[in-house]
């Protein structure tokens, strides 16, 4: 069969974006390679799901359906996974490069003894010839930073199947379709897969707690000022975070005047970050900030002041009203992604 | 009581990729690798404090260092002594080079098959290649269990550990059975300083190639001191099939690096229009900065 496969996850019994956004992608992949799309998706009372997953194209749902399955535990997802991709050999298996898929991809890789590519942001079909003469056709190509950031770097798997990959959430397009697929679920004996020692964790509590905030390790920032004027308007910058897997920032004045909390200060009294890119809005540019900023490797200001000072640092200065500029570049981001 | 453990930590160098500033870019805005310091990886830090933590609280246990690089790389297990480990081991060969994340869990596990411990922690992941992959693919080798993003080893009764993830939206407590490989988290306690007794200790620790660099006898340099011996295994020291060492049990190659070029500061102004801003976010998207 040779087909196109992606790991779905759940998030409280719903399929996460992440694996509708691969579904997606793997539809692309399918198209070009004359193959099928096949899902797995692996919980607890699952009936029914198969239909959002036929809506992003997948052909072949396999459904495997058992009350140990649910919450998501490593070893007894990594062995069914494992077992079928056994099975129906497909060419590519994509995850998501999430909580879950990060810890479960490697693991079903290692057991298959087939390559990895973690937080893939491109994926590609494309021929290779290496330098002993072999000539390999639709490979995957999968394109995914390294070395901090500072180099792409295009990985391929010419002698092992699956190629498989992972990609973060956000960066493929989500894109249902017109009329769903008429597909068929295959329900997966789930038993055949599973031995008693694939319950050795427990799982005791799990509940929702707010991430720490590290604006220090963060590759992108989005920071404001005083000029975005209310805590109400930081909102704006947390959306644009969000799409830009970024952290948030601020000046102290936005500190100081309660609109971020002091963890996200930048500056001589804050913390100083060199991050690839600092995306500055509303604020003016006082060296006290600046100080904690200006080795970032690209300055992007949003200010409505064509003079502030900030535009003397900033690779890019935007002369607007943020409110109306973060919409916009949320729009274009999300317009552009692959 | 419960029986003293056998603690193995995964540490790694690498150079500090974090934070490239552009004092460490060249001429022509890629980055001057030459110019980043080689650092103990820093999650793999967090991971020697869960592990010194364990040391702390139930007498009898020992930590132990286990890396796998060029001889450089002894400065890893050293940082680790003089931090309150117990000894270490390099995994040094040729054979070695040009692994990926698959044949290197290969070696470690097979390392580890040798060491014996009840538990192997190592960081989350490396900042030279951010893939989380080695640690899952060891515990998948030995046919351990795994708990990743680990914030907090919170106890162990002697029979199941028990440990706090961090998880993308949220945290998560789980309970395991050893043996177990857990993977540490950034946001979990960051390690404790060097110990002046530590240092003092360790501080002519050295593997058999550092000695014999030096030209001098290594039996009658550690004499009575066998504890400053760094252990050095090759491929004959842990066994395995050959072919799955090194590039040879490598599955992923690299096909193309391409270098990010970050361009010289010059400001641009742009307007708030639709045009600039997507032109903006392209060139932003092209060149890698996001996306």
């Amino acid at each position: 069969m040779n087909n196109v496969f992606v790991y779905c996850e759940l998030e409280g019994g719903k399929v996460a974006d992440v694996s509708l956004e691969l579904l997606t992608k793997g539809r692309g992949l399918a198209a070009q390679l004359g193959c099928k799309v096949e899902a797995l998706v692996i919980g607890s009372k699952l009936s029914g799901i198969e239909k959002e997953l036929m809506s992003y194209g997948a052909q072949v749902v396999h459904v495997a359906d058992d009350e140990r399955l649910d919450p998501f535990r490593t070893l007894p997802h990594a062995a069914i996974t494992a077992g079928l991709i056994k099975e129906v050999q497909p060419q590519i298996a994509l995850f998501g490069a999430s909580s879950i898929g990060r810890d479960l991809a490697p693991r079903v890789s290692s057991a298959l003894k087939s390559g990895l590519t973690a937080d893939c942001t491109s994926l590609e079909i494309g021929d290779h010839s290496d330098t002993k003469g072999n000539s390999y056709t639709n490979l995957l190509y999968q394109i995914r930073p390294a070395f901090g950031g500072n180099i792409i770097a295009t990985i391929i798997n010419p002698d092992h199947r699956p190629q498989m990959a992972t990609v973060r959430e956000g960066v493929m397009k989500k894109e249902p379709l017109p009329a769903p697929v008429q597909g068929e679920v295959k329900k997966v004996e789930v038993k055949k897969y599973l031995h008693d020692t694939d319950f050795a964790v427990r799982i005791m509590e799990r509940h929702i707690e707010d991430r720490k905030v590290d604006i220090k390790g963060a590759s992108v920032i989005v920071a404001g000022g005083y000029g975005v004027g209310s805590k109400e308007n930081f909102k704006l910058l947390f959306d644009l975070a969000a799409v830009l897997g970024a952290e948030v920032g601020a000046s102290r004045a936005a500190v100081d005047a309660g609109f971020a909390d002091n963890a996200r200060q930048v500056g001589q009294t804050g913390v100083t970050v060199r991050p690839k890119l600092y995306i500055a809005c509303g604020i003016s540019g006082q060296i006290q900030h600046t100080a904690g900023m200006d080795q970032s490797a690209i300055v992007i200001s949003i200010n409505t002041d064509a003079n502030a000072p900030i535009n003397q640092i900033a690779d890019y200065a935007i002369v607007g009203d943020m409110n109306e500029v973060i919409p916009k570049m949320i729009k274009s981001y999300r317009g552009n992604s692959r | 009581m419960t029986t003293p453990l056998k603690v193995v930590v995964l540490a790694k160098q690498v150079p500090d990729t974090r934070n490239v500033g552009k004092n460490a870019m060249k001429e022509d805005g890629t980055v001057n690798r030459a110019a980043l310091p080689a650092i103990f990886n820093p999650e793999d830090l967090n991971a020697l404090e869960q592990a010194l933590r364990l040391k702390d609280r139930y007498p009898g246990t020992t930590v132990h260092l286990l890396t796998m690089g060029p001889g450089r790389a002894a400065d890893i297990i050293r940082e680790g002594l003089f931090r309150g480990a117990d000894g270490g081991v390099l995994l040094t060969d040729r054979k070695f080079a040009g692994a990926d994340t698959l044949a290197t869990s290969y070696a470690l596990a097979q390392a580890l098959r040798k060491l014996q411990p009840h538990i192997v922690i190592a960081g989350r992941q490396a900042i030279d290649g951010d893939t989380a992959q080695v640690g899952p693919q060891v515990a998948e080798k030995l046919g351990w269990p795994q708990v990743t993003y680990a914030e907090d080893i919170v106890s162990y009764d002697g029979k199941e550990m028990v440990v706090k993830r961090r998880l993308e939206r949220g945290v998560e407590t789980v309970a395991a059975t050893l043996p177990l490989v857990v993977t540490v988290h950034a946001s979990a306690p960051g390690c404790r300083p060097r110990h002046a007794k530590q240092l003092l200790k360790y501080k002519y620790a050295k593997t058999l190639s550092e000695i014999q660099e030096t030209g001098a006898d290594y039996d009658a340099e550690l004499k009575n001191a066998d504890y400053l011996r760094i252990s050095e295994w090759g491929v004959a020291d842990v066994g395995g099939e050959e072919a799955q060492f090194g590039l040879s049990g490598s599955p992923t190659k690299v096909k193309k690096i391409e270098n990010i070029v970050f361009q010289a500061k010059e400001s641009k102004k742009l307007a708030a229009s639709d045009e600039d801003i997507d032109g903006l976010i392209k060139e932003l998207m092209a060149n890698h900065t996001i996306g």
